[in-house]
């Protein structure tokens, strides 16, 4: 942890499109206040470039509150850097030292291809909850609170499965480049509900074969997805969308 | 129509058959510790060849030895495919990447540790299995059976099949450190009650069945059982 301002080396993926070959470029960059969030490091690098008429970097970045998602940086080998539970715009430039070397990557995944820079096409999540992560319910006014009575153990699942702000940071990390932490919990957080149950075991058929259309890879439980996750989405999930799928396939009779 | 569809080619379905062929095969392992213990009696191998007699001749163990084997390979091929599947999923690897920090090294290098117990397999069945199925076993022992124990003995004394025997035991264990929880987190049973019982069972499953595996080799080479 520093004080002080730092003078840091980075090495950014650069890639001009899809198609061109990228390459780590380096970066000195200085006088970096440790208050500074990484974002915040990022806009001042390309200022920088501007000035100089270079190309700036392109990344993605929205809300900069930890809560949209959009950041995606695989930081020293790390999806949102260092520090647990954060996205990389919650990260701030004092758990970086001076002197420091950063190599800052995209998420990396056939699903997931590079558009630019740190860019990455994270589109294949949106199909994904386009082919089943969705209830039916009826238009007109919001039912009475508590007409459908939830236990509480069963709510708080729900919710801490709906925490996914389908950042990647899960496809990032694991070896496999498996989605499973985010299809399950955007399973989860529906099949644990009433509303969730008329389309619960079609959605689960439907959002796993999107899945495995997309070319992720295959879970092997490494655990590495729940150990990244800024959500802290968890393990338990993936279990639930096995049973699910399990019950889908070998009980119902309801086939996509 | 109903049907099973893609239940098994599906990633899931394909983690299904790798769950269950090992746990099946973990089963295998306690029925084969059990067997080879019997070499503790130390009784010049009477005990030990007769637990062989028996696997080599009950007709349920015969029948099951055609299960294991087909077991076996579906986890294999099956292991195989999904290593090249799953590092396909990632054409462009990264430059730096520290796997170190979220898994464990084992849980990242099943393939690695199932390829290194596929070659120590390939040297074991054709060292033990080849012999007592199809060229026969050179003597008898006191009680007229084959003497599995002195092919034991014999093969024991070199002391690099010993090592390989050793290390062979050490992939093992930790291929089972992740494997035997691994495989029921695929069958759905993650739960608070039964995961800390699974994954404590497993971890001292996962050392005490290798070890016991790696100590026949190494006191009949020492001399102690013999």
């Amino acid at each position: 942890m520093s004080t002080g301002n730092m003078n840091l080396t980075l090495k950014i993926w650069r890639q001009k499109n899809n198609k061109a070959k990228g390459s780590l470029v380096d970066y000195k960059i200085s006088e970096v206040s440790p208050d500074m969030s990484f974002l915040e490091m990022f806009d001042v690098l390309n200022e920088d470039l501007v000035a100089k008429g270079e190309e700036p970097v392109v990344f993605d970045h929205d809300c900069r509150e930890g809560i949209c998602g959009a950041c995606s940086m695989f930081i020293n080998g790390r999806p949102h850097g260092p520090k647990e539970g954060i996205t990389t715009c919650q990260l701030h430039m004092r758990s970086f030292k001076d002197g420091d070397t950063i190599v800052v990557e995209p998420w990396r995944a056939k699903a997931f291809p590079v558009i630019k820079d740190l860019m990455v096409d994270r589109t294949a999540f949106d199909r994904i909850i386009a082919s089943g992560g969705f209830i039916s319910v009826n238009t007109g006014n919001a039912q009475d609170a508590n007409n459908l009575p939830i236990p509480k153990v069963q709510a708080d699942s729900a919710f801490e499965a709906a925490a996914c702000i389908g950042c990647g940071a899960c496809v990032a990390t694991c070896k496999n480049a498996s989605a499973m932490l985010f299809v399950s919990a955007k399973i989860s957080q529906l099949a644990q509900l009433p509303q969730g149950q008329p389309e619960r075991y079609r959605r689960v058929q439907s959002m796993v074969a999107q899945m495995d259309a997309e070319g992720f890879g295959n879970c092997t439980n490494t655990g590495a997805c729940e150990a990244e996750c800024p959500k802290g989405i968890s393990l338990e999930n993936i279990a639930r969308m096995n049973r699910d799928f399990y019950s889908a396939k070998f009980v119902s009779e309801e086939s996509i | 129509m109903a049907s099973f569809g893609n239940a098994f080619s599906s990633s899931i379905g394909k983690k299904l058959i790798m769950g269950i062929t090992g746990l099946f095969l973990i089963s295998f392992l306690v029925v084969h510790c059990f067997i080879n213990s019997l070499i503790i009696v130390n009784d010049g191998g009477l005990t030990f060849n007769m637990g062989a007699h028996f696997m080599g001749t009950n007709w349920i163990i015969r029948a099951m030895e055609v299960v294991l084997f087909a077991g076996l390979l579906a986890h294999i091929v099956q292991g195989f495919r999904l290593v090249f599947q799953n590092r396909a999923a990632r054409p462009e690897r990264y430059a730096v990447n520290n796997g170190a920090a979220n898994s464990k090294w084992y849980s990242r290098s099943m393939g690695l540790l199932g390829t290194l117990l596929l070659i120590f397999l390939i040297v074991h069945i054709s060292k033990f299995w080849v012999m007592s199925r199809f060229t026969g076993i050179p003597t008898v022992d006191a009680n007229g059976n084959h003497d599995l124990f002195a092919v034991m003995v014999e093969t024991f004394k070199n002391p690099w099949l010993v090592l390989l025997y050793v290390l062979a035991m050490v992939s093992l264990a930790y291929h089972l450190l992740h494997g035997f929880s691994s495989a029921f987190q695929t069958l759905g049973w993650n739960h608070k009650k039964y995961t800390p019982l699974i994954k404590g069972f497993g971890f001292w499953f996962s050392i005490i069945i290798p070890l016991i595996f790696a100590l026949m080799p190494i006191v009949m080479y020492l001399g102690y059982i013999n």
